[in-house]
């Protein structure tokens, strides 16, 4: 017990002092794990109760791009992507997600963003993280998928210019398919506040049957059953890093990689079953 | 063979050190150092005092440099005279006129010489700008989204534009231009120190830039390198790793004040005006790009540096900084 208290203590002190480090991307490991993950964790244990399936196929010490699909209205599937990534793969993985450059111009959310080892989805911070073998996470769909309405759910969205893909084959790094069962059900967007959006330069401002009705406590998110699954990795290393700038290639991998999280999503989610098993 | 260096800037700090560092090279046989002002003296700071950098005071922004480099057949050029700040007296115009003229001037009077050999340019990593948009770190060929459009930045990529027109058409002098990140140390007095300097950290509230620093010990030993060895290109210099604004107030001892972006700007104007009203010149209030960099924060790469030295910075960002700033309490 004493130990734990010191514990504490030391890693106060570190923190008030500024003693610890950061990386170039501004990602601060000890905050991650020991505060803002540990915010959220009650989150992904007993409100989503996420469950993963398929971990073995994200490496444990090499460089590998993690491909996911993105929805929810609010992109906490990111947040639990992350946890999944770090608490329940045995290497407890750090994820470095790739954002949109919105996060970044906005306060509090840009600084948390770096700070937890997310950087802006650009092909230059893709390649700067797959070089130095980190386990790098991406969402191709970007807010396509994750403000698309609760009728489109788990279709997935059209994939982009297909530049993570490039990426990879540029590091030689497989491409792990990951699909994400539950993220739908937490806000679905049944509306869009357009108007108000563009005035506010949001890509969207969703009406949930909660949102904005219930004020506050329509922010709550629905405790859906979640299920993360990685897929088999998809290999790029027999392409030689040329080949990144063939469109034709690229494209067709894309394709191959969406088709793939496709399926998963649908087999995950016919293996989850309902969104909120003890109420239906 | 004989070795002449001419060397700008010396009447401040950096370029004063360099040019007593130069000086003390036996393989190097004249120093000239110029500037505007005559320099307070070449051998503070532990610089090696010496005799042996021949001041000569010369305005850039007039064609006299070109005599200069003609009379003393120079064939070694280090032009640290390029300003952050605007001087104590004159304004921005005088900065501009200052920073890019002179070094039109300068790379005018170096085209025309038939013994300069090589040419070291100190620019910034402010030239890379800072913007939510960019990449998180920056190599010497990252194209930033959108260029710096004011005071110090804007004339430090003006004057890069002019020194690579220069190296195109003297492909046979070796052109050598480095990006300093942030200078750092005991004798450095910048508007970054400055505001470091404050009891109460102004911040941009919601945002925790990232931020790398340069010993100046380390920045004079890659001037030394670079004006002694060819190294032709451009080149990041900082020193390893990156501190974030919190923990640089933290380390400090300081306590950080946030301040939403438009309060934060005022609160640099006023303070800038309640100093000068007290006779206090040597302070500036926060300039745009400043104002930028306190959001958005700037890193870069420095690899090439590594690579063509063969040597890494001995000063981290963090031990730059606490070079500076450490807190006495501190083990």
């Amino acid at each position: 017990m004493s130990g734990t208290a010191s514990e504490l203590l030391d890693f106060l002190r570190r923190r008030v002092t500024g003693q610890y480090d950061v990386d170039e991307f501004g990602f601060d490991p000890e905050l991650t794990d020991k505060v803002l993950l540990e915010l959220i964790r009650p989150l992904y244990r007993h409100w989503f109760r996420v469950e993963t399936v398929g971990m073995d196929n994200v490496p444990g010490d090499s460089g590998a791009l993690v491909v996911a699909n993105h929805s929810g209205t609010v992109p906490l599937d990111a947040l639990m992507l992350q946890v999944a990534l770090h608490d329940d793969h045995p290497r407890r993985r750090a994820v470095r997600l790739l954002g949109a450059d919105l996060v970044y111009q906005l306060p509090v959310l840009g600084h948390l963003s770096r700070k937890t080892g997310h950087t802006l989805a650009c092909r230059e911070d893709a390649d700067r993280l797959l070089r130095k073998g980190e386990l790098v996470g991406v969402f191709p769909e970007g807010f396509k998928g994750v403000g698309k309405p609760f009728s489109e759910r788990y279709r997935l969205q059209r994939f982009g210019r297909g530049g993570f893909v490039a990426s990879a084959i540029r590091a030689g790094v497989p491409i792990i398919p990951c699909a994400i069962v539950g993220a739908e059900e937490i806000y679905p967007k049944i509306g869009d506040l357009r108007f108000l959006a563009r005035a506010l330069g949001l890509p969207y401002l969703p009406v949930t049957p909660f949102f904005p009705w219930l004020g506050p406590l329509g922010l709550v998110p629905l405790p859906s059953k979640w299920v993360i699954g990685f897929g088999e990795p998809i290999r790029t290393d027999e392409f030689t890093p040329s080949d990144a700038d063939d469109p034709m290639l690229v494209f067709n991998l894309t394709d191959q990689v969406r088709e793939v999280i496709q399926q998963q999503l649908n087999e995950l989610r016919l293996r989850r079953g309902h969104a909120f098993p003890p109420l239906f | 063979m004989t070795q002449t260096v001419l060397v700008t800037g010396v009447s401040r700090h950096i370029g004063a050190r360099v040019a007593s560092v130069l000086a003390a090279d036996p393989a190097i046989d004249r120093v000239i150092g110029v500037d505007t002002v005559p320099p307070p003296s070449l051998s503070r700071d532990g610089g090696v005092p010496s005799d042996r950098v021949e001041f000569v005071r010369v305005d850039l922004r007039s064609p006299d440099i070109a005599q200069v480099i003609a009379a003393a057949d120079v064939d070694t050029v280090v032009h640290m005279s390029l300003v952050s700040a605007p001087p104590r007296s004159g304004g921005r115009a005088l900065m501009k006129e200052h920073n890019v003229i002179g070094t039109m001037q300068l790379l005018g009077a170096c085209q025309r010489s038939a013994t300069v050999r090589r040419v070291v340019i100190r620019s910034t990593t402010a030239v890379y700008g800072s913007s939510p948009h960019d990449p998180a770190v920056f190599a010497e060929d990252t194209e930033p989204g959108e260029h710096p459009g004011h005071g110090y930045a804007k004339d430090a990529c003006e004057v890069e534009g002019y020194v690579r027109g220069f190296a195109r058409r003297r492909a046979d002098v070796a052109v050598s231009m480095l990006r300093f990140a942030n200078f750092m140390g005991p004798g450095i007095d910048s508007p970054l120190t400055r505001y470091l300097s404050q009891p109460v950290l102004p911040t941009v509230l919601g945002f925790d830039p990232r931020l790398q620093f340069v010993h100046e010990g380390d920045a004079v030993e890659v001037l030394r390198r670079m004006a002694t060895e060819d190294h032709p290109g451009t080149f990041n210099v900082a020193g390893d790793g990156v501190l974030l604004l919190s923990q640089c107030a933290r380390r400090a001892g300081i306590a950080a004040l946030p301040l939403p972006a438009p309060a934060f700007r005022l609160m640099g104007d006023l303070v800038g005006d309640l100093v000068r009203g007290v006779g206090f010149t040597g302070y500036s209030a926060y300039s745009a790009e400043q104002v930028r960099l306190m959001r958005y924060g700037r890193v870069v790469d420095t690899t090439r540096l590594a690579t063509a030295l063969g040597w890494r910075p001995k000063y981290s960002t963090a031990a730059a900084f606490d070079s500076r700033f450490a807190t006495a309490a501190r083990r």
